[in-house]
Protein backbone atom coordinates (compact mmCIF):
# COMPACT_ATOMS: atom_id res chain seq x y z
CA UNK A 1 0.00 0.00 0.00
CA UNK A 2 1.50 3.60 -1.48
CA UNK A 3 1.22 6.60 0.73
CA UNK A 4 -1.39 8.14 -0.99
CA UNK A 5 -3.72 5.20 -0.47
CA UNK A 6 -3.19 5.00 3.17
CA UNK A 7 -4.00 8.68 3.14
CA UNK A 8 -7.11 8.47 1.65
CA UNK A 9 -8.23 5.91 3.29
CA UNK A 10 -7.65 7.21 6.53
CA UNK A 11 -9.84 10.18 4.80
CA UNK A 12 -12.47 8.13 3.67
CA UNK A 13 -12.43 6.78 7.44
CA UNK A 14 -12.97 10.22 8.80
CA UNK A 15 -15.76 10.54 6.48
CA UNK A 16 -17.75 7.44 7.73
CA UNK A 17 -16.75 8.46 11.39
CA UNK A 18 -18.47 12.37 10.64
CA UNK A 19 -21.48 10.77 8.73
CA UNK A 20 -21.88 8.09 11.81
CA UNK A 21 -21.52 11.59 14.23
CA UNK A 22 -23.96 13.64 11.72
CA UNK A 23 -26.41 10.79 11.74
CA UNK A 24 -26.95 10.04 15.70
CA UNK A 25 -25.86 13.17 17.28
CA UNK A 26 -29.45 15.30 17.89
CA UNK A 27 -27.26 18.76 18.89
CA UNK A 28 -27.28 20.68 15.63
CA UNK A 29 -23.35 21.91 17.19
CA UNK A 30 -22.35 18.47 17.40
CA UNK A 31 -23.95 17.97 13.73
CA UNK A 32 -22.16 21.23 12.75
CA UNK A 33 -18.83 19.18 14.28
CA UNK A 34 -19.74 16.21 12.42
CA UNK A 35 -19.99 18.17 9.12
CA UNK A 36 -16.45 19.30 9.57
CA UNK A 37 -14.96 16.04 10.48
CA UNK A 38 -16.67 14.65 6.80
CA UNK A 39 -15.55 17.67 4.76
CA UNK A 40 -11.37 17.50 6.26
CA UNK A 41 -11.57 13.88 5.21
CA UNK A 42 -12.87 14.47 1.64
CA UNK A 43 -10.00 17.03 2.08
CA UNK A 44 -7.47 14.23 2.78
CA UNK A 45 -9.14 12.20 0.04
CA UNK A 46 -8.36 14.84 -2.66
CA UNK A 47 -4.80 15.98 -1.27
CA UNK A 48 -3.70 12.14 -1.29
CA UNK A 49 -4.79 11.07 -4.74
CA UNK A 50 -3.42 14.17 -6.07
CA UNK A 51 0.40 12.92 -5.44
CA UNK A 52 -0.33 9.88 -7.30
CA UNK A 53 0.92 11.91 -9.79
CA UNK A 54 4.17 10.24 -11.19
CA UNK A 55 7.02 11.91 -10.22
CA UNK A 56 9.90 10.28 -12.22
CA UNK A 57 9.78 8.83 -15.69
CA UNK A 58 7.73 11.76 -17.06
CA UNK A 59 9.08 14.16 -19.88
CA UNK A 60 8.84 17.12 -17.60
CA UNK A 61 8.26 16.33 -13.37
CA UNK A 62 5.32 18.47 -12.70
CA UNK A 63 4.93 17.01 -9.10
CA UNK A 64 1.60 16.77 -7.44
CA UNK A 65 -1.64 17.32 -9.39
CA UNK A 66 -2.67 21.10 -8.13
CA UNK A 67 -6.06 20.90 -9.11
CA UNK A 68 -7.02 18.95 -6.53
CA UNK A 69 -4.96 21.10 -4.37
CA UNK A 70 -6.49 24.47 -5.60
CA UNK A 71 -10.54 22.33 -4.99
CA UNK A 72 -9.15 21.93 -1.14
CA UNK A 73 -8.33 25.50 -0.79
CA UNK A 74 -11.91 26.30 -2.41
CA UNK A 75 -13.05 23.87 -0.30
CA UNK A 76 -11.71 24.80 3.01
CA UNK A 77 -13.00 28.50 2.48
CA UNK A 78 -16.75 27.27 1.80
CA UNK A 79 -16.39 24.68 4.31
CA UNK A 80 -15.50 27.55 7.26
CA UNK A 81 -17.96 29.93 5.76
CA UNK A 82 -20.93 27.08 5.47
CA UNK A 83 -19.83 26.44 9.12
CA UNK A 84 -19.97 30.52 10.37
CA UNK A 85 -23.73 30.65 8.57
CA UNK A 86 -25.09 27.67 10.29
CA UNK A 87 -23.73 28.74 13.87
CA UNK A 88 -25.11 31.66 13.09
CA UNK A 89 -29.09 29.72 12.65
CA UNK A 90 -28.60 27.74 15.78
CA UNK A 91 -27.86 31.11 17.57
CA UNK A 92 -31.11 32.24 16.65
CA UNK A 93 -33.39 29.24 16.60
CA UNK A 94 -31.90 29.13 20.22
CA UNK A 95 -33.38 32.47 21.00
CA UNK A 96 -36.47 31.95 19.19
CA UNK A 97 -37.30 28.48 20.35
CA UNK A 98 -34.91 27.88 23.26
CA UNK A 99 -33.95 24.62 21.50
CA UNK A 100 -30.69 22.97 19.43
CA UNK A 101 -32.06 20.54 17.76
CA UNK A 102 -34.39 19.79 15.02
CA UNK A 103 -37.52 18.26 15.23
CA UNK A 104 -40.88 18.44 16.44
CA UNK A 105 -42.11 20.22 18.63
CA UNK A 106 -43.64 17.13 20.95
CA UNK A 107 -40.05 15.69 20.55
CA UNK A 108 -38.64 17.85 23.12
CA UNK B 1 -6.44 -5.46 29.57
CA UNK B 2 -10.50 -5.48 29.98
CA UNK B 3 -11.90 -4.72 33.46
CA UNK B 4 -13.64 -7.44 34.93
CA UNK B 5 -17.06 -6.08 35.15
CA UNK B 6 -17.08 -4.34 31.97
CA UNK B 7 -18.42 -7.16 30.03
CA UNK B 8 -21.05 -8.08 33.20
CA UNK B 9 -22.39 -4.24 32.85
CA UNK B 10 -22.52 -4.65 28.90
CA UNK B 11 -25.06 -7.97 29.51
CA UNK B 12 -26.80 -5.86 31.89
CA UNK B 13 -27.20 -3.67 29.65
CA UNK B 14 -28.29 -5.14 26.67
CA UNK B 15 -30.66 -7.34 28.99
CA UNK B 16 -32.27 -3.96 30.05
CA UNK B 17 -32.58 -2.65 26.07
CA UNK B 18 -36.05 -2.37 25.83
CA UNK B 19 -36.20 0.20 28.86
CA UNK B 20 -32.98 1.94 27.90
CA UNK B 21 -34.19 2.29 24.02
CA UNK B 22 -38.05 4.00 25.25
CA UNK B 23 -35.43 6.34 27.65
CA UNK B 24 -33.54 7.36 24.88
CA UNK B 25 -36.45 7.69 22.61
CA UNK B 26 -38.39 10.31 25.22
CA UNK B 27 -34.92 12.17 24.88
CA UNK B 28 -34.95 12.08 21.21
CA UNK B 29 -32.32 10.13 20.71
CA UNK B 30 -31.52 6.97 18.70
CA UNK B 31 -31.92 3.73 20.11
CA UNK B 32 -29.02 1.46 20.79
CA UNK B 33 -29.65 -1.72 18.00
CA UNK B 34 -30.30 1.47 15.33
CA UNK B 35 -26.86 2.93 16.38
CA UNK B 36 -25.42 -0.53 15.72
CA UNK B 37 -26.95 -0.94 12.45
CA UNK B 38 -26.12 2.25 11.77
CA UNK B 39 -22.09 1.77 12.42
CA UNK B 40 -22.62 -1.90 10.49
CA UNK B 41 -23.60 0.39 7.37
CA UNK B 42 -20.98 2.81 7.62
CA UNK B 43 -18.81 0.01 7.86
CA UNK B 44 -20.12 -1.56 4.77
CA UNK B 45 -19.34 1.63 2.99
CA UNK B 46 -16.33 2.48 4.08
CA UNK B 47 -15.28 -1.05 3.09
CA UNK B 48 -16.87 -0.49 -0.74
CA UNK B 49 -15.15 3.24 -0.54
CA UNK B 50 -11.88 1.62 0.27
CA UNK B 51 -12.15 -0.94 -2.50
CA UNK B 52 -12.81 1.98 -4.78
CA UNK B 53 -9.40 3.50 -3.79
CA UNK B 54 -7.46 0.52 -4.06
CA UNK B 55 -8.47 0.05 -7.28
CA UNK B 56 -7.63 3.25 -8.24
CA UNK B 57 -4.53 3.04 -11.12
CA UNK B 58 -1.87 4.29 -9.35
CA UNK B 59 0.66 6.36 -11.35
CA UNK B 60 -2.08 8.53 -12.28
CA UNK B 61 -1.20 11.88 -14.32
CA UNK B 62 -3.67 13.76 -13.38
CA UNK B 63 -4.03 17.39 -14.49
CA UNK B 64 -0.37 18.09 -13.47
CA UNK B 65 1.07 17.85 -16.63
CA UNK B 66 -1.62 19.89 -18.63
CA UNK B 67 -1.25 22.56 -15.66
CA UNK B 68 3.04 22.42 -15.92
CA UNK B 69 2.71 22.88 -20.26
CA UNK B 70 0.25 26.19 -20.01
CA UNK B 71 2.11 27.54 -16.31
CA UNK B 72 4.48 30.06 -18.49
CA UNK B 73 1.04 31.89 -19.59
CA UNK B 74 -0.27 31.95 -16.28
CA UNK B 75 1.88 34.87 -15.10
CA UNK B 76 2.50 32.99 -11.77
CA UNK B 77 5.03 30.42 -11.44
CA UNK B 78 3.37 28.20 -8.41
CA UNK B 79 1.13 25.57 -9.80
CA UNK B 80 -1.93 26.27 -7.22
CA UNK B 81 -2.23 29.99 -7.54
CA UNK B 82 -2.24 29.39 -11.42
CA UNK B 83 -5.34 27.29 -10.91
CA UNK B 84 -6.89 28.66 -8.87
CA UNK B 85 -6.66 32.34 -10.26
CA UNK B 86 -6.28 31.94 -13.96
CA UNK B 87 -7.60 27.82 -15.01
CA UNK B 88 -9.85 27.41 -12.86
CA UNK B 89 -10.76 31.16 -12.21
CA UNK B 90 -14.88 30.75 -12.16
CA UNK B 91 -14.61 28.76 -9.03
CA UNK B 92 -12.64 31.41 -7.04
CA UNK B 93 -14.51 33.72 -8.19
CA UNK B 94 -18.11 32.46 -7.23
CA UNK B 95 -15.99 30.64 -3.93
CA UNK B 96 -15.60 34.98 -3.14
CA UNK B 97 -19.34 35.19 -3.56
CA UNK B 98 -20.36 32.06 -1.00
CA UNK B 99 -18.32 34.06 1.08
CA UNK B 100 -20.59 37.01 0.74
CA UNK B 101 -23.42 35.11 0.69
CA UNK B 102 -22.65 33.39 3.87
CA UNK B 103 -21.86 36.71 5.25
CA UNK B 104 -24.87 38.14 4.41
CA UNK B 105 -26.99 34.82 5.69
CA UNK B 106 -25.49 35.83 8.71
CA UNK B 107 -26.35 38.99 8.93
CA UNK B 108 -29.89 38.59 7.86
CA UNK B 109 -30.40 36.02 11.39
CA UNK B 110 -29.27 38.07 13.86
CA UNK B 111 -27.13 41.57 15.31
CA UNK B 112 -23.50 40.68 16.48
CA UNK B 113 -23.09 40.95 20.16
CA UNK B 114 -19.89 41.31 20.53
CA UNK B 115 -16.88 38.59 20.93
CA UNK B 116 -15.57 38.13 24.40
CA UNK B 117 -18.83 39.34 26.56
CA UNK B 118 -16.49 40.03 29.21
CA UNK B 119 -13.88 42.59 29.76
CA UNK B 120 -10.68 41.02 28.28
CA UNK B 121 -7.45 39.81 30.68
CA UNK B 122 -4.21 41.47 30.13
CA UNK B 123 -2.87 39.09 28.01
CA UNK B 124 -5.94 40.32 25.18
CA UNK B 125 -5.92 43.46 26.12
CA UNK B 126 -2.01 43.93 25.33
CA UNK B 127 -1.05 41.24 23.36
CA UNK B 128 -2.93 42.46 19.97
CA UNK B 129 -1.05 45.85 20.42
CA UNK B 130 2.12 43.78 19.13
CA UNK B 131 0.60 40.61 17.71
CA UNK B 132 -1.61 43.10 14.94
CA UNK B 133 0.75 44.45 12.72
CA UNK B 134 3.11 41.89 12.83
CA UNK B 135 0.05 39.49 11.37
CA UNK B 136 -0.97 42.29 8.51
CA UNK B 137 2.93 42.33 7.93
CA UNK B 138 2.79 38.50 7.75
CA UNK B 139 -0.54 38.59 5.31
CA UNK B 140 1.10 40.77 2.98
CA UNK B 141 3.93 38.52 2.65
CA UNK B 142 1.53 35.55 2.20
CA UNK B 143 -0.11 37.16 0.07
CA UNK B 144 2.90 38.32 -2.41
CA UNK B 145 4.67 34.96 -2.31
CA UNK B 146 1.36 33.20 -3.59
CA UNK B 147 2.99 34.01 -6.94
CA UNK B 148 6.15 31.37 -6.82
CA UNK B 149 4.86 29.11 -3.62
CA UNK B 150 2.88 28.28 -0.99
CA UNK B 151 0.48 31.27 0.01
CA UNK B 152 -1.96 33.60 -1.57
CA UNK B 153 -5.30 35.76 -0.85
CA UNK B 154 -6.81 32.82 0.61
CA UNK B 155 -4.10 31.91 3.41
CA UNK B 156 -3.54 35.78 4.01
CA UNK B 157 -7.36 36.17 4.29
CA UNK B 158 -7.70 33.98 7.03
CA UNK B 159 -4.80 35.78 8.76
CA UNK B 160 -6.58 39.06 8.41
CA UNK B 161 -9.97 37.79 9.71
CA UNK B 162 -7.32 36.06 12.45
CA UNK B 163 -6.44 39.64 13.13
CA UNK B 164 -10.04 41.07 12.95
CA UNK B 165 -11.11 38.56 15.89
CA UNK B 166 -8.56 38.88 17.70
CA UNK B 167 -9.21 43.08 17.45
CA UNK B 168 -12.84 41.76 18.60
CA UNK B 169 -11.71 39.57 21.81
CA UNK B 170 -9.47 42.21 22.92
CA UNK B 171 -12.51 44.54 23.04
CA UNK B 172 -11.36 46.97 20.55
CA UNK B 173 -14.56 47.56 18.55
CA UNK B 174 -14.22 48.31 15.20
CA UNK B 175 -15.12 52.75 14.99
CA UNK B 176 -18.64 53.73 14.50
CA UNK B 177 -17.48 55.10 11.07
CA UNK B 178 -16.59 52.36 9.57
CA UNK B 179 -19.86 50.06 10.07
CA UNK B 180 -22.03 51.26 7.77
CA UNK B 181 -21.26 51.17 3.87
CA UNK B 182 -17.31 50.98 4.43
CA UNK B 183 -17.45 47.68 5.52
CA UNK B 184 -20.27 46.07 3.39
CA UNK B 185 -17.87 47.49 0.63
CA UNK B 186 -15.07 45.91 1.83
CA UNK B 187 -16.77 42.65 1.92
CA UNK B 188 -17.84 42.93 -1.55
CA UNK B 189 -14.58 44.72 -2.84
CA UNK B 190 -13.39 41.08 -4.15
CA UNK B 191 -16.17 40.04 -6.44
CA UNK B 192 -16.56 43.42 -7.13
CA UNK B 193 -12.46 43.94 -8.46
CA UNK B 194 -12.26 39.91 -9.85
CA UNK B 195 -15.69 40.21 -11.58
CA UNK B 196 -15.23 44.11 -12.76
CA UNK B 197 -11.49 42.45 -14.27
CA UNK B 198 -12.79 39.45 -15.49
CA UNK B 199 -15.76 41.43 -17.56
CA UNK B 200 -12.85 43.64 -18.91
CA UNK B 201 -10.74 41.53 -20.18
CA UNK B 202 -13.50 40.12 -22.39
CA UNK B 203 -13.41 43.51 -24.04
CA UNK B 204 -10.02 43.07 -25.02
CA UNK B 205 -9.98 41.84 -28.73
CA UNK B 206 -9.88 38.40 -28.82
CA UNK B 207 -10.47 38.51 -25.35
CA UNK B 208 -12.77 35.72 -23.23
CA UNK B 209 -13.88 36.46 -19.65
CA UNK B 210 -11.85 35.69 -16.64
CA UNK B 211 -8.89 35.01 -19.66
CA UNK B 212 -6.04 37.26 -18.57
CA UNK B 213 -3.41 37.48 -21.29
CA UNK B 214 -0.24 36.22 -20.05
CA UNK B 215 1.38 39.76 -20.46
CA UNK B 216 -0.88 41.75 -17.92
CA UNK B 217 -1.63 38.32 -15.79
CA UNK B 218 0.31 38.89 -13.09
CA UNK B 219 -0.39 42.47 -12.47
CA UNK B 220 -3.95 41.64 -12.37
CA UNK B 221 -3.85 38.41 -10.40
CA UNK B 222 -2.39 40.44 -7.69
CA UNK B 223 -4.80 43.12 -7.59
CA UNK B 224 -7.55 40.54 -7.26
CA UNK B 225 -5.66 38.46 -4.82
CA UNK B 226 -4.87 42.25 -3.06
CA UNK B 227 -8.64 42.58 -3.10
CA UNK B 228 -9.79 39.00 -2.31
CA UNK B 229 -7.89 39.09 1.19
CA UNK B 230 -9.40 42.21 1.92
CA UNK B 231 -12.99 40.45 1.67
CA UNK B 232 -11.95 37.62 3.22
CA UNK B 233 -10.29 38.95 6.29
CA UNK B 234 -13.34 40.95 6.47
CA UNK B 235 -15.98 38.06 5.81
CA UNK B 236 -14.28 35.58 8.26
CA UNK B 237 -14.18 38.27 11.15
CA UNK B 238 -17.58 39.38 10.68
CA UNK B 239 -18.73 35.79 10.73
CA UNK B 240 -17.24 35.57 13.78
CA UNK B 241 -18.52 38.34 15.35
CA UNK B 242 -22.09 36.54 13.93
CA UNK B 243 -24.14 39.05 12.52
CA UNK B 244 -25.20 42.62 11.40
CA UNK B 245 -23.28 45.27 12.96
Amino acid sequence: MTQPVFWALVGMALVVIGLYGLIVHAHLLRKILALNVISSGVFLVFIALARRAPRDGAAISPGPDPVPQAMVLTGIVVAVAATGLAVALIVRLRAMTGRTTLGDEADN
Amino acid sequence: MTPPGYRQGDGRNAGGQAETAAGARARGQIPSWARASIALLLLALFGGLALAVLSLSSPAPGLSEAVAARIGESGVSHPVTAVLLNFRAYDTLLELVVLVVAMIGAWSVGTARGCGGDTPGPLLRHLPRLLAPLMVLAAGYLLWAGAHSPGGAFQAGSLLGGVGILLCLSGRPLPDGLLGWPLRLAAMLGVIVFAALGAGVAALPGGSPLGWPPDAAKALILSIELAAMLSIGFILAALFAGGRP
